[in-house]
């Protein structure tokens, strides 16, 4: 009988987004508790956090990601205007970036050369197969730019948001460590460094250390979105 | 905030209607952000631009500060892939690490030297 009834509310709850929109938002918010626990900690980033907690959740209830998905893609939606909304404070800092202009175009470059060949130069080290390698090859853009990249390369869209996510984690990760250790100071260059190479985790830690820093993780984002697309066909 | 948030998907919308007619070469949302800035630049102190100007900022302020959670879903994602992870995970893992490793370097070091060598040559 609570039986029936337990696969009967199952069934009811799976067929509407609101139960993994709702799980989403409350496992979200579970993260920033927990990474707030030891702020320097930059192993506890709330992305991955949430991430390794919804993976353990579906893998534990056998829910496909798919169905997942029905209900989380109204938080992804939010992606595109989010995307739109990194050209405001570009407008409200113009002087700062214009005073950057030249150092942002060099670095611009160099990076988006480093990020893309780096890995092509892995993958031929450890032997990926070619579609691994045109998979992995835009994994400094972001998810979409880099699912359209990998797609018109015939690697495997899928697999590339994945490690899309993985790369920004990583570098998300190690970016303040790193940047400390270095003993850099300047938040545009840490910023615009930590956006090129992870897109929007990058662009979401940089503006949850410094404003600055968000910025030009923002306008690294966009930028080398738009170079890589170019530049790509180079490399194959 | 309604109304930033329908300018935001109006630029969006704007940018995707260009990227499909430009056959994709760059993201819709990404026209959308170079579209919005321009707007902002070009009509700049005009009256007009005033609320325009609030309202988007309000709404951009609320979702640039909650962006990390706007990537769960896709991530998430890494859920169809575990046995490849398993499959190739030391190789896959030391891939990601080196060349995010490399690019961050890189990138930093450039900046700042093209910004010292400026610095330089201005002082000069």
């Amino acid at each position: 009988m609570a039986d029936g009834f337990t696969r009967g509310l199952w069934v009811y709850l799976a067929a509407s987004p609101l139960l993994w929109l709702t799980v989403t938002l409350m496992v979200w918010l579970l993260a920033l508790r927990i990474a707030a626990l030891s702020p320097r900690n930059p192993l506890l980033n709330p992305v991955l956090l949430s991430v390794a907690i919804l993976v353990a959740l579906l893998l534990a209830s056998g829910i496909r990601y798919d169905s997942y998905f029905a209900g989380a893609q109204f938080i992804h939606f939010l992606l595109g205007p989010a995307t739109v909304a990194l050209g405001i404070p570009l407008y409200e800092k113009l002087a700062l970036v214009k005073a950057n202009l030249v150092p942002m175009l060099v670095a611009l470059v160099a990076g988006c050369l480093t990020a893309v060949g780096s890995t092509l130069l892995l993958c031929h080290v450890f032997g990926f197969p070619p579609v691994i390698t045109a998979s992995l090859a835009p994994k400094s853009t972001t998810a979409a730019v880099a699912m359209a990249i990998s797609a018109g390369l015939h690697g495997d869209p899928a697999l590339t948001a994945a490690v899309v996510i993985l790369t920004g984690i990583t570098g998300a990760i190690i970016v303040t460590p790193l940047m400390n250790a270095l003993r850099i100071r300047d938040y545009s260059a840490r910023g615009f460094a930590v956006g090129l190479a992870s897109h929007g985790i990058g662009t979401a830690r940089a503006y949850a250390v410094d404003p600055i820093a968000g910025l030009f993780s923002g306008l690294a984002m966009g930028l080398n979105a738009i170079l890589t697309a170019l530049v790509v066909h180079l490399f194959f | 905030m309604p109304v930033g948030l329908t300018i935001l998907l109006l630029f969006q919308l704007i940018g995707e209607i260009l990227a499909y007619a430009t056959h994709g070469a760059v993201p819709g949302p990404v026209i959308g952000m170079a579209l919005i800035f321009l707007c902002l630049f070009l009509f700049k102190g005009q009256d007009r631009l005033k609320a325009f100007e609030t309202h988007t900022l309000s709404a951009s302020r609320l979702l640039l500060a909650n962006l990390g959670v706007l990537f769960v879903p896709a991530g998430v994602g890494i859920v169809q892939h575990l046995d490849m992870v398993a499959d190739r995970g030391p190789q896959l893992i030391a891939t990601i690490l080196l060349s995010t490793l490399a690019t961050l370097l890189v990138t930093v070091s450039t900046f700042l030297l093209t910004k010292r060598l400026m610095g330089a040559r201005k002082d000069g």
